[in-house]
């Protein structure tokens, strides 16, 4: 099983990314996505910087460096710089939009088709293969029995699989939209938004009345509130078909993430249950835990 | 431009053409399509009589198979589009680009619209479906400003179909699992958001609330009036403020915006609502005939009529209507 350390959804700084990514080179990874996926707006790193960035940690890591694109592709400005990132001539890009895999079947480009395209079965997939898909994440809200099921499917299209990717850690990415949620909570309209998201490194928690914590807020991103965690599932991911875990980046502590799981894939027993939730896995809603789910 | 009106029943569709409707759109009794509410959509004896009405009006029927397939269920929608081909209808509005791949190979001749829920928001895009699949027109997602509309309609391969009227997704259509997350079914995959089974009402000292599966989405005071609880219009906490942090209660609407959409060179406006009463499509659509019908006779002198207005805004969920995303402030 390998490890991949999804792109940062947040909106950090130059130096908090440069000093993240410094600290990822060490880690046990196989594999390290880069680039913004949620907001055009959000420029502490340009796409040279990126490409810059990839190419110092090629030379101190073995991971493999792929490049993410934009999930909601509006403006025509943003699909200008979505074809710059596939013309980059250097790095795997990873399709987050419909836009990107049209760019990279164009230039005759693999690719990696990200979580936010909807790939839901077998002859799906199999169209987007025929695009140049070569790993595909599925969307978070897939079960492991749906990913089973859509494997077993290409098989019978006497297709090879692809490499599959889960989402298997971070708070899970669940809607976009045109609306900047964060803004919106800072009173300021989305055109004055000051950059606002950049205060939150690990966005805003939306709570229920009650208390109950609900969803993150991430600029026009909605993720959960809960960190979804699929380590205590950690037996059942590789005969569900996968190759990889995306562990999606947080604002602390990715260090200790990262080894737990190396620690697991290495041959140590996983845990038995784990903070977070692991609902969608099991075919129940996002949100609930293992023991819920057991129930 | 086209006016395109929702029937989630027999007769809404006889409303809808009524009323003046250029075509409807319907769907399967399963969950091949994006309203599979129970008791709603048409069996094949009332898809039957349907169809004759609208033959004989000269309108145009559409069948939505809009929902992404599951693999174990992938029978279902090979089925629902064998028989929409069969049926001979107008159009077939779809997603899944297997769905799509599967209907374009079978029926060369099926004429196929790209569904809302394909999430398509960029010229690019549409140029996929358009070269993989020759879907004819692309209906687009309630997240672009007028001037998005305007340069993907330039650039884009086929002719473009927007929303006027109705429930207002804030999430682009195809891109929200929120549903998911607390109810464990999807508009994606079960053709369902905020679904009725996970809804739950309680009257207490406090007040009447509203909850999804068990999470509390709103509570309301004696002076409120409470509406559906779809989760991304309720009241939340957020940085210790109560408001509708993702979206209030209210409905698109674009009556003011017919000219711009008409010089873009939309082709087709659609009117939300496959999940309305008869009555509520018969009176959007009557207001929208007269509307697109005033526009073209003058469209010089276009003015939005008081009448009209009031009508749509009496229709609205909380009897409010906005121009969403197409202007700009409301992003």
């Amino acid at each position: 099983m390998k490890l991949s350390l999804g792109p940062v959804l947040f909106y950090w700084n130059r130096e908090k990314l440069l000093d993240f990514y410094a600290e990822m080179a060490e880690q046990p990874l196989d594999v390290i996505y880069l680039g913004e996926t949620v907001c055009s707006k959000r420029r502490a790193l340009g796409l040279d910087d990126w490409l810059g960035l990839a190419r110092e940690l090629g030379e101190c890591t073995h991971a493999e460096l792929v490049l993410a694109g934009l999930a909601l592709v509006e403006a025509a400005s943003e699909l200008s710089s979505l074809k710059r990132l596939c013309d980059n001539g250097e790095l795997l890009v990873e399709a987050n939009d419909m836009g990107a895999v049209q760019l990279l079947r164009e230039r005759k480009l693999p690719f990696v088709a990200g979580p936010a395209l909807n790939l839901y079965n077998g002859y799906a997939l199999a169209e987007l293969i025929d695009c140049g898909l070569q790993r595909w994440v599925p969307p978070v809200e897939c079960s492991g029995a749906l990913i089973r099921n859509t494997l077993e499917q290409l098989d019978s299209l006497g297709l090879a699989r692809p490499q599959v990717e889960l989402f298997a850690y971070g708070h899970l990415p669940l809607a976009y939209s045109a609306r900047c949620f964060t803004a919106r909570a800072e009173n300021r309209p989305k055109d004055d938004c000051q950059i606002c998201c950049e205060s939150f490194p690990e966005g805003i928690v939306l709570h229920s009345q009650e208390g109950e914590p609900l969803f993150t807020l991430n600029g026009i991103q909605t993720m959960s509130a809960k960190v979804n965690n699929l380590l205590a599932d950690y037996a059942q991911l590789a005969s569900a078909g996968a190759d990889l875990l995306r562990l999606s980046p947080r604002a602390e502590g990715m260090a200790e993430v990262i080894a737990a799981f190396d620690t697991v894939r290495c041959g140590a027993l996983p845990p038995l249950a784990v903070e977070g939730c692991n609902g969608y896995w099991h075919g129940r809603p996002g949100m609930l835990r293992g023991d819920e789910v057991v129930l | 431009m086209q006016l395109v009106c929702p029937a989630g029943s027999l007769p809404a569709l006889k409303a809808a053409v009524r009323q003046g409707a250029d075509a409807v759109y319907v769907g399967f009794r399963d969950d091949t399509n994006a309203r599979h509410f129970s008791g709603l959509n048409l069996d094949d004896k009332q898809l039957d009589s349907g169809l004759q009405l609208i033959r004989e009006q000269g309108r145009q029927l559409y069948i939505a198979v809009n929902t992404y397939a599951q693999p174990d269920g992938w029978a279902r929608w090979q089925r629902a589009v064998d028989q929409a081909a069969a049926l001979g209808v107008d159009a077939l509005i779809a997603a899944d680009p297997g769905v799509l791949a599967y209907a374009s190979r079978r029926h060369p001749d099926l004429n196929l619209h790209l569904s809302v829920q394909g999430s398509a928001t960029n010229a690019a895009a549409l140029a996929l479906y358009q070269q993989r699949y020759g879907i004819r027109r692309a209906v687009l997602p309630r997240v672009l400003s007028l001037a998005q509309v305007r340069q993907v309609a330039e650039k884009s391969p086929v002719p473009i179909e927007v929303f006027a009227f109705g429930s207002l997704c804030i999430m682009a259509e195809g891109r929200c699992h929120l549903s998911s997350y607390l109810t464990g079914e999807s508009p994606n995959l079960c053709g369902v958001c905020s679904p009725a089974k996970a809804v739950r009402w309680q009257e207490d000292a406090e007040g009447l609330s509203s909850r999804l599966n068990g999470v509390l989405i709103d509570r309301y005071g004696k002076d409120e009036s409470a509406g559906y609880p779809t989760l991304c219009k309720g009241r939340f906490l957020v940085n210790g403020q109560r408001f509708h942090a993702l979206e209030e209660p209210t409905s698109l609407n674009t009556l003011d915006l017919i000219p711009q959409l008409a010089a873009i060179g939309v082709t087709a406006v659609k009117i939300e609502g496959r999940q309305r009463s008869p009555a509520y499509v018969e009176q959007v659509t009557r207001v929208w005939r007269s509307a697109l019908d005033a526009y073209a006779h003058a469209p010089q002198t276009y003015a939005v009529q008081p009448q009209w207005r009031s009508a749509l805004d009496s229709l609205s969920e909380g009897s409010q209507t906005t121009l969403g995303a197409y202007h700009r402030s409301w992003q």
